[in-house]
């Protein structure tokens, strides 16, 4: 299947691109799109543990089951205040860099 | 993203004005935008008004100058638009659900913002004023939690991505915290 990858700020700019198609197995997950990405781009790999994901413009699970044609968005964490609250993931706890 | 997109105001008294019979869809491009253009509280602030509100409250986010001990020059915001659209869209039915009859309009700004210049308006209506306080102040943490929204901040020295949560809107610890800052 052909499926179209979104990315967005910090991923965007690995990617050099916020706009991708990839071709995937007859089977696939919204996790196999992100694998194939980070093989694309190795820069990736670090940011899965927080990353969102988005099918078809809405939320959704990494374990999603993808279709031809569907549109995978892979979202960095967002622009949140300083202080989300407890329990909250922050970058930070997982070795995200500034730039 | 459309640069052309435009702040969709259309309030309930101009669709009155005109005579309409405004469909939901309308009133959803109404009250939840993401646009390019200067953003006008007074506007969001009408897509709320009704009949039965006895207060409306409006909250206002500003590009402030300085953050983490930065010079900030300027703030570039960016989104993944029809989610962003769609995570107001959610915001709301969950701040009605916690507060009958609180309706919210919520509108972003995008691209480059100047200093002083407001990124954010939502403004809530309720029959009462508690519950558009309180709505409103969930609806801003919400949406900082879970709308795909981003901003690069550009400082004296240098730029970066500000990044905070991972947005996860099945969270419940999350939107606890949410309204537990609402009604603190």
């Amino acid at each position: 299947m052909r499926i179209r990858i979104r990315l967005f700020a910090r991923l965007r700019e690995i990617a050099d691109s916020g706009d991708l198609e990839r071709e995937l197995g007859e089977v696939a997950t919204a996790e196999q799109a992100w694998q194939v990405l980070a093989a694309d781009f190795p820069a990736l790999a670090e940011y899965r543990t927080v990353v969102s994901c988005a099918v078809n413009e809405e939320y959704a699970r990494f374990d999603t089951k993808l279709h031809d044609g569907d549109e995978v968005a892979f979202l960095p964490p967002v622009s949140g205040g300083r202080d989300p609250g407890p329990g909250i993931r922050r970058p930070g706890e997982f070795g995200m860099r500034d730039q | 993203m459309d640069r052309s997109a435009t702040c969709g105001v259309y309030t309930d008294r101009m669709a009155e004005a005109a005579g309409s019979t405004r469909s939901s869809r309308d009133e959803r491009q109404a009250r939840f935008v993401v646009t390019f253009d200067r953003l006008d509280a007074t506007r969001t602030a009408a897509a709320v008004e009704r009949p039965e509100c006895g207060a409306v409250t409006t909250f206002v986010g500003l590009v402030r100058d300085h953050n983490l001990g930065r010079r900030v020059r300027y703030l570039d915001y960016e989104c993944y638009e029809p989610l962003a659209v769609k995570a107001f869209e959610r915001i709301a039915a969950e701040a009605l659900a916690q507060w009958p009859g609180a309706h919210l309009a919520i509108a972003h700004r995008m691209g480059p913002l100047q200093i002083g210049e407001a990124s954010v308006v939502i403004s809530a209506g309720s029959a009462h004023r508690a519950d558009a306080f309180a709505a409103c102040r969930y609806a801003i943490e919400r949406l900082k939690q879970i709308a795909p929204i981003w901003k690069r901040e550009h400082f004296e020295g240098g730029e970066s991505w500000i990044e905070g949560a991972t947005a996860d809107p099945d969270d419940a610890a999350a939107r606890q915290v949410a309204v537990a800052r609402a009604t603190a």
